[in-house]
């Protein structure tokens, strides 16, 4: 019982859907016209290329390509969370971190979950590998974008008294302590929401493919839950590992803060 | 002893001196001569060239937070970070101190515990001195510590500014208030104005918000 296959026809008259945004942004004059081209059209060339991709990945089962696929996708989420930050550091350092934080948590996670806890034969197998990194990485990806954010932002609201504690003899650590603890709070904010509505809002996108694609609900439920307990915990560890290198990055090795190190981005249009 | 060489603070021009245990260097200047950037220059809040050594012993070998524990750099504009000033106290410090402090300043000691956002200029900048003091830094860097002060509290603050140099402390105060300098210090340090057209100095924060800093 699999979904049946979608004709090129049935793609192109559900796009025609867009047509009703086009009209909106025409109706309002909000001028999104191109946007919403562009957006769709990326939409469509990613995902067909992934597919595309995927298609030749799961024909082999070397372990090599696979770990290439995942270096691309932890650079491609590496440096969504270096585009989407209002100030960033100067040089490499906000890649270094994305590209770090993400590597590190998304490989860890994916094996615990594939290797240990789905128990795909092999773990590094591309079918079950690469579906849940990317999950992995999303969710993760979100929470460092929006730990860097919030903690840089105050850094810079709030420099009169994170200096007032640095001058009374405060480490970094400990002057940053408030910023970085209600930075942390920002990044889980999204899974912690995920997880509370997961199933009664919306069905999770895994869950969902699952059931089209003619699982046993029940299940499905099961896996999804498993996924959610993995990026849950992928998502507080990269989003505590991005908040102290952000710290890190925000002060020197004599507990000065350094602002001079950021610089504003202009607002992404 | 502070022993002061080849400092540069910012694009000051390179400042050396010493001061001697219970001694006070008043420095004054016009506004954006770099008043404050010399304070926090040795405070090591801003990175600065030059060596700095206190009873001794260079900045350098310590960490920055050990040094500012010692050189304490009390800025005219106080900021917190608490909902009230005795949450900012170390829990450490005897309740006693903190009221003869409170007492020596004019003001009671129960308004430490009211929130900080209904305390007037003046009682946040005479807050922020016993946060500064009760710890027992050797140094203090005092900039405009009464400013916001009608004249009755500022010689009270004179008054502990004195009390401290007597009991070993050395004191650098920017002051805009001659004959306040002239009975605490024998050491004079004027700033020249700043140059018309300023390099642009890397130190200072480029954000959105850098020109509202102090």
């Amino acid at each position: 019982m699999n979904a049946p296959a979608l004709t090129t026809l049935d793609l192109a008259i559900a796009a025609s859907l867009l047509l009703l945004n086009v009209a909106v942004s025409w109706g309002f004059r909000l001028g999104l016209e191109k946007r919403l081209a562009v957006a769709a059209l990326r939409m469509v060339v990613q995902l067909a290329l992934a597919g595309w991709l995927l298609q030749i990945l799961f024909q082999q089962t070397s372990p090599v390509w696979t770990a290439a696929m995942a270096l691309v996708m932890a650079a491609a989420a590496a440096h969504e969370v270096v585009t989407r930050q209002r100030r960033r550091f100067a040089g490499v350092a906000p890649y270094a971190v994305g590209m770090g934080t993400l590597l590190f948590v998304g490989t860890a996670f994916t094996v615990i979950a594939v290797g240990g806890l789905i128990g795909a034969e092999p773990w590094t197998s591309p079918r079950f590998f690469l579906p849940v990194l990317g999950m992995v990485l999303g969710n993760a990806m979100t929470g460092v974008s929006l730990v860097l954010d919030a903690v840089t932002a105050a850094a810079e609201r709030e420099r009169g008294s994170i200096e007032a504690r640095l001058a009374l003899g405060a480490t970094r650590f400990q002057a940053f302590d408030s910023v970085l603890r209600r930075g942390l709070e920002t990044g889980l904010m999204p899974i912690l929401n995920a997880m509370a509505v997961a199933g009664v809002v919306s069905l999770p996108g895994m869950m969902t493919g699952q059931i089209l694609a003619g699982a046993d609900p029940l299940e499905a439920a099961k896996y999804q839950m498993l996924i959610l307990f993995v990026i849950g915990a992928a998502t507080a560890l990269s989003v505590v590992l991005a908040g102290f290198a952000a710290v890190w990055l925000l002060t020197d090795d004599r507990h000065r803060l350094r602002l001079d190190r950021l610089q504003l981005v202009r607002s992404q249009t | 002893m502070l022993r002061i060489e080849n400092l540069k603070a910012g694009d000051l021009p390179p400042l050396s001196f010493k001061l001697a245990d219970g001694e006070c260097l008043a420095v004054d200047g016009p506004s954006g001569a770099g008043k404050s950037r010399l304070l926090r220059a040795i405070a090591d809040l801003d990175p600065a060239a030059g060596h700095v050594f206190l009873d001794g012993a260079e900045r350098r070998e310590m960490p920055g937070n050990a040094w500012r524990s010692l050189v304490r750099y009390v800025s005219a504009e106080p900021a917190w970070w608490t909902e009230t000033a005795r949450e900012a106290l170390p829990e450490t410090v005897a309740p006693d101190r903190v009221r003869r402090l409170c007492d020596a300043l004019g003001f009671d000691a129960a308004t430490l515990d009211r929130p900080l956002s209904q305390a007037s200029t003046g009682e946040r900048q005479r807050m922020a001195l016993v946060r500064a003091l009760v710890d027992d830094p050797r140094v203090l860097l005092l900039d405009e510590p009464t400013a916001a002060l009608d004249s009755a509290t500022a010689a009270l603050v004179e008054e502990l500014i004195r009390y401290q140099m007597l009991s070993g402390r050395l004191v650098i105060l920017v002051t805009h208030d001659t004959p306040m300098a002239d009975r605490l210090s024998a050491m004079r340090l004027e700033l020249a104005p700043p140059r018309p057209l300023p390099q642009r100095d890397t130190s200072v924060p480029r954000g959105p918000f850098a020109g509202h800093a102090a």
